[in-house]
């Protein structure tokens, strides 16, 4: 009985039934299994979070968002009046997260690499491109670095994830990749 | 003074002051279970983009009231009732220092309310993880400080009984399994309340302005030592009760307490560095780091649960085989008592808590699976399959034995009894499955309109992802009218339903203890070893329980695989 | 059941293993339980996030 204390003073040594060893020997494999994909993954799969990140001061961020749509703003999105750049491919890339809104819009070309740096100018907000369906989470004063390849043309959305206030289901941003 | 008396139904002894304390913190959990419960049905309604029924600023109202009410308060009320139970009635030994106990509750009860006030006045909604530097009001976060000072006080009161039981020799032996179990949650809602103080104080400081900045990211990396190691007190309550049950019901003893025990072991060690899954997309922390942590060191606290997953059942069959239900694979199965709510909310717990909750925590807490699953309405899914119906179904069965037992009263409408956990654990099935599929498709979670009607730029969401958050709130509906018949049950049994003993009146219903000629024993027998039983391998084996484990790990294998392809076709980065 | 002859019979004076002995004692768990998330999550995740270097 499980309400009761053991029924021998000594259980440490009480033989143990032959399901459960063998139970806990393919758990402890499968669990193995798990934990050697992770770093497996990091080797062989193409989809990793990259280690690189920055403490970044919202106001430096900021500035070079700005720089980076000054540089290569191609047009306007008429509804929101939000930039559309188009960086070279290859280069550093800015996106930054305010109330409530992903700034500039980017256009991307596809099959191209670019090091995409993220941060928050106000509160947390999480990064969710769609459908494509990568979710990161964006920090005021810190900058992460992913080096992202579209490999599919089309429009896709960046949706807040994160809880950012009374406006955050407002809160979408564009990437064109084509 | 003779201060116990003895349920003549259950033989367990209940400590007068203990009594009235577990009383206490049951009811008032209850209390916000039903708070929590209704704010749960809105935000479900509200989710589902038919009906929409709430504004969205009442909305992220609600959400933030539905996560505090019912993760921290409802659980961690009912929890320290658990404590009280698993160390002095299940030791047959006085509670150490119940005056302080009082002090603790009270402290909860106010930690509690000013956290309500907070959310009420409408300028703290700020999700119960307060992510800084969002601000809530500064006695939202003091009431979470002297709520979680009161559990602590819990905690200690419950180690301080130990201590006594073993010098007053209350017990023979080693303290019963079911106590190891709550000592494991004890030792994680140590290290938990102090990961809360760590970050909570100096964010009431910062509210009060006497501190101008938190970083954000030590503040998550902190908060979450916190929020999730509270989700490891739960599991390891409520393996704990599983354990419980089957000894009731079944009068199963553990397979092995060397196995057993050593998994709780494993929990104590490993499962708190979990808290590391919500870390898995944030800047700035190594790979290094998050593969450790959130792999539980190797998995060795999934190790440990994949072992609690057959010995709880495997103790249940071997039990019913020895009563004679010894036919083929599943005649134990068949023939267990389905409709006494005490089992099958148990078992429905662990069913759902394994295959739904358990495997989609270990595939979303996978360094990189996590990617396409970080703040998805997945996640919901992921932790209503394991603390609403694992937890909180859990705690809603031994709430079906402890009503006759601790409150001495008859349960009202016996039939509502029986088809409550289907309601409630079929309810919360639907509704998990559905927001684990609509999160598989991207819909985020904590969001109120994924129409974006609103909102300056437009996205759709593919018509099967609406149409999945559509089912999911029926799902949601179903699951709260099983809560509700739940919370209906067991008030009306407290109030009308008929007392066993004639001490129990009205008022000791709600936290007084019964009439004073109820506790005639001075001091219980001393607690004795548990009957000697055939174990081992000579013994029956639990082939049935070992099948279904199979059938889980194949589940399990599977299920990962399918993520690890859909991680696949992501856009490439690094 | 019989109680287990030869077991009960020399269970008075053996000693108690030392994991069950570790696994009787409540404070070896709460310290061990609070040290190892501590260490491994706690410590060394403070030390990562301060060790973030400042944007160039
Ligand atoms: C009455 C039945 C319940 C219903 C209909 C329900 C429904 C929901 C839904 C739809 C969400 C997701 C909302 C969103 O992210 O937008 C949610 C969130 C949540 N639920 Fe429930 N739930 C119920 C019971 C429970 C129980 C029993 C627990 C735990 C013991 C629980 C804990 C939570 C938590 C912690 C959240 C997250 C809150 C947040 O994101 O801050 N729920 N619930
Ligand atoms: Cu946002
Ligand atoms: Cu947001």
């Amino acid at each position: 009985m499980s309400i009761l204390p053991p029924s021998q003073k000594i259980w440490w040594k009480e033989p143990i039934h032959g399901i459960e060893i063998t139970w806990i020997i393919i758990a402890l494999i499968w669990c193995l299994v798990l934990f050697a994909w992770m770093p497996y993954w990091h080797i062989y799969g193409k989809q990793n979070l990259s280690n690189e990140s920055y403490k970044t001061p919202p106001e430096v961020f900021e500035a070079k968002a700005n720089a980076m749509a000054k540089a290569h703003t191609v047009r306007t999105e008429p509804k929101s009046n939000i930039p559309v750049v188009k960086p070279p491919a290859g280069s550093d890339v800015y996106m930054l997260g305010r109330l409530w809104q992903w700034w500039p819009i980017l256009e991307l070309e596809k099959n191209k690499t670019y090091r995409l740096h993220l941060s928050s100018l106000d509160w947390q907000h999480g990064f969710s491109l769609q459908p494509t369906n990568i979710n990161l989470q964006i920090l005021p004063g810190y900058e992460t670095v992913v080096t992202i390849t579209p490999d599919q043309s089309g429009e896709f959305a960046i949706v807040c994830n994160e809880y950012c206030g009374v406006g955050h289901h407002t809160m979408l941003g564009k990437i064109f990749v084509k | 003074m003779a201060m116990f008396r003895q349920c003549p139904d259950s033989g367990l002894f209940f400590h007068k002051s203990a009594e009235s304390l577990m009383k206490a913190h049951a009811v008032l959990g209850v209390v916000y279970l039903l708070i929590g419960g209704v704010l749960g049905l809105l935000v479900a309604l509200t989710r589902m983009p038919s009906l929409h029924v709430l504004n969205a600023e009442d909305f992220y109202l609600a959400l933030s009231i539905h996560g505090t009410a019912i993760l921290i308060f409802w659980i961690i009320f009912f929890e320290m009732a658990v404590l009280y139970f698993a160390a002095s009635t299940l030791l047959r030994c006085r509670p150490a220092t119940p005056g302080i106990g009082w002090i603790g509750f009270l402290l909860m009860v106010i930690g509690s309310t000013l956290v309500m006030v907070a959310f009420f006045r409408g300028n703290s909604s700020v999700m119960f993880t307060s992510y800084v530097p969002m601000p809530a009001e500064p006695i939202f976060y003091l009431g979470l400080i002297l709520f979680a000072v009161g559990a602590l006080i819990g905690c200690f009161i419950f180690l301080g009984t130990l201590v006594i039981a073993k010098k007053e020799n209350t017990y023979d032996g080693s303290i019963p399994l079911v106590t190891f179990g709550a000592l494991t949650a004890t030792v994680i809602a140590i290290f938990t309340i102090a990961s809360g103080a760590v970050i909570l104080i100096p964010t009431l400081l910062w509210s009060l302005g006497f501190i101008n900045h938190i970083d954000p990211l030590m503040y998550r990396t902190i908060w979450w030592a916190l929020g999730h190691s509270s989700q490891q007190i739960n599991v390891s309550a409520h393996v704990a009760i599983w354990y419980a049950i089957a000894a009731i019901i079944f009068g199963a003893k553990p397979m092995s307490e060397k196995v057993s025990r050593t998994a709780f072991l494993l929990y104590i060690l490993f499962l708190q560095l979990a808290s590391a899954h919500h870390i898995l997309a944030d800047p700035g922390v190594s790979s290094t780091w998050k593969v450790f942590n959130t792999s539980y060191a190797m998995y060795l606290a999934v190790l440990a649960s994949m072992i609690h997953g057959l010995t709880v059942p495997g103790c249940i069959e071997i039990a019913q085989r020895k009563k004679g239900f010894n036919n083929g694979l599943f005649e134990w199965l068949q023939k267990a008592p389905w409709a006494n709510p005490v089992f099958s909310g148990m078992f429905i717990s662990l069913i759902i808590f394994g295959f739904i909750g358990g495997i989609t925590g270990v595939v979303m807490g996978t360094e990189q699976i996590n990617l396409i699953i970080h703040n998805t309405i997945f996640v919901p899914g992921h932790f209503h399959a394991t603390v609403a119906v694992g937890t909180t179904l859990a705690f809603m069965a031994i709430t079906y034995f402890l009503i006759p037992v601790l409150f001495r009263r008859q349960l009202i409408w016996p039939n509502a009894c029986k088809w409550q956990p289907y309601i409630f654990g079929g309810g919360m099935l639907i509704l998990s499955l559905l927001l684990l599929g609509a999160g598989t498709l991207g819909v985020p979670r904590r969001h109120w309109d994924i129409n974006f009607s609103d909102a300056a730029l437009q996205f759709q969401y593919a018509g099967t992802a609406i149409t999945m958050m559509g089912i999911a709130g029926l799902g949601g509906l179903m699951a709260a009218v099983g809560g509700a018949m739940f919370c209906l049950i067991a008030v009306g049994s407290l109030v009308f339903g008929k007392r066993l003993d004639p001490g129990a009146s009205l008022f000791s219903s709600f936290g007084f203890p019964m009439a004073a000629s109820c506790y005639n024993i001075e001091r219980p027998g001393k607690l004795e070893l548990a009957p000697i039983e055939q174990t081992g391998d000579s013994g029956v084996q639990a082939k049935g329980t070992f099948v279904l484990a199979l059938v889980f790990l194949a589940s399990f294998v599977v299920y990962f695989f399918i993520n690890a392809k859909y991680l696949s076709s992501i856009w490439p980065m690094g | 059941m019989q109680r287990n002859d030869n077991q009960s019979a020399t269970q008075g004076d053996e000693p108690i293993p030392p994991m069950q002995q570790l696994l009787d004692n409540p404070f070896m768990l709460v310290f061990i339980g609070v040290l190892f998330p501590t260490v491994f999550y706690i410590l060394w995740g403070i030390m990562e996030i301060i060790s973030i270097p400042a944007v160039k």
